[in-house]
């Protein structure tokens, strides 16, 4: 039968997939991580060329990506948590657009610090 | 025909057919400026294929029998103007999803009640046999919060619109906890501790994701996502103070 539910469009629907793929994309990042801080195990040199590559534009904006990524990720966690834990609001929507613009202005505030 | 209908405008209802194999058959209707998606079937039952299976009861969104999916989406079909869900001067009637189908339109409610019971949704009287009125403040929170959820007709709109119950059948569903929620803050009820014990199982309360889905959809505008986070909130209490 059907497979596309309009029953999914609608903001606090994104918001839920908004939050789970930030958080799949943080999960997937994590062991790269672990592995660039377990290259200051190897010693100096290693890390170090890697910090350099980190210097170029194109990994910047990468990075922009990520801080973001985890920005969305927070911004949702405290929204649920305000939804779940305080008395019930009706204005969520509200809720939504300040955590979707906390997380773009975490981003961009990283862009400008990064050039 | 009444001077309301459209000079000729024909609606084209796809309508599924079988159980869970089945296929839509096709029937044209003239458009009616009034007339709701129930007054749809209707029509065609009654004037062009008697062996459409369809359910309903008062007509006047009181019983909860009528609920369908339309164009997709959950609907209670007797309050549903066929004009407000048109697409393309089309309509798409199904059973309603998360439901077994028996035939047509008409799906296997029993586990949608028996979910019920599971969550705990049973009275449980403080003073059997009492004769005396309980009073009960109505500016009292806990009157406030059951009233906001006292009006749900049963009709399993919220419980087809739940993503969680599509991935999860034993989720307890959004109408099974927004009735335990009423009951958990009905001050004449004996076990409240029993009611929070139903719903903070696995597959209870905190398997909600809070996509609002029912609410979105509620034909009487109940707002079972608040519920749910309320007994959150209620069971997380209990839990931290060793009641539960
Ligand atoms: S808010 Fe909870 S109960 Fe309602 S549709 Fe979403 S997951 Fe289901
Ligand atoms: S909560 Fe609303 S949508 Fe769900 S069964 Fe009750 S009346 Fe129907
Ligand atoms: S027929 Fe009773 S609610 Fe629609």
């Amino acid at each position: 039968m059907n497979r596309n539910w309009p029953t999914r469009n609608h903001p606090t629907y994104w918001a839920f997939v908004l939050h789970r793929v930030s958080g799949l994309g943080l999960a997937l990042f994590l062991p790269a991580h672990f592995y660039v801080l377990a290259l200051a195990l190897k010693g100096e040199a290693a890390l170090d060329s890697f910090l350099r590559w980190t210097e170029y534009p194109m990994v910047k904006i990468a990075e922009t990506g990520l801080v973001i990524l985890l920005a969305i990720h927070m911004a949702g966690g405290l929204r649920l948590l305000a939804l779940e834990f305080l008395p019930w609001r009706d204005w969520q929507k509200t809720l939504i657009a300040a955590a979707s613009g906390f997380a773009l202005m975490v981003g961009l505030v990283f862009l400008l610090r990064a050039y | 025909m009444s001077e309301q209908t459209k000079a000729g405008a024909t609606i084209t209802v796809e309508i599924w057919r079988g159980r869970e194999d089945g296929h839509f058959d096709s029937f044209s209707v003239p458009h009616e400026e009034k007339q709701t998606i129930l007054d749809v079937v209707t029509y065609i039952q009654r004037r062009i294929d008697p062996t459409v299976s369809y359910r309903f009861a008062c007509r006047i969104g009181m019983c909860g029998s009528c609920a369908m999916m339309v164009n997709g989406a959950p609907r209670w079909t007797c309050r549903t103007h066929a004009s407000k869900v048109l697409k393309d001067g089309k309509i798409r009637l199904q059973p309603l999803r998360n439901l077994p189908v028996i035939k047509d339109l008409v799906t296997d409610m029993t586990v949608f009640f028996d979910k019920w019971q599971k969550a705990g949704g049973r009275f449980e009287p403080s003073q059997p046999g009492s004769q005396e009125f309980a009073e009960v403040s109505p500016e009292s929170k806990e009157r406030a919060a059951a009233s906001a959820g006292i009006e749900c007709i049963g009709c399993g709109v919220c419980y087809a619109a739940c993503d969680v119950v599509a991935w999860n059948p034993d989720y307890l569903g959004p109408a099974q906890l927004n009735r335990a929620w009423t009951l958990v803050n009905d001050v004449r009820d004996a076990d409240r501790k029993g009611h929070l014990a139903a719903v903070a199982v696995d597959a209870g309360c905190h398997a909600c994701h809070s996509h609002q889905n029912c609410t979105r959809y509620c034909p009487k505008s109940l707002n079972p996502t608040a519920s749910i986070a309320g007994l959150k909130r209620a069971t997380m209490t209990a839990a931290l103070k060793g009641d539960l």
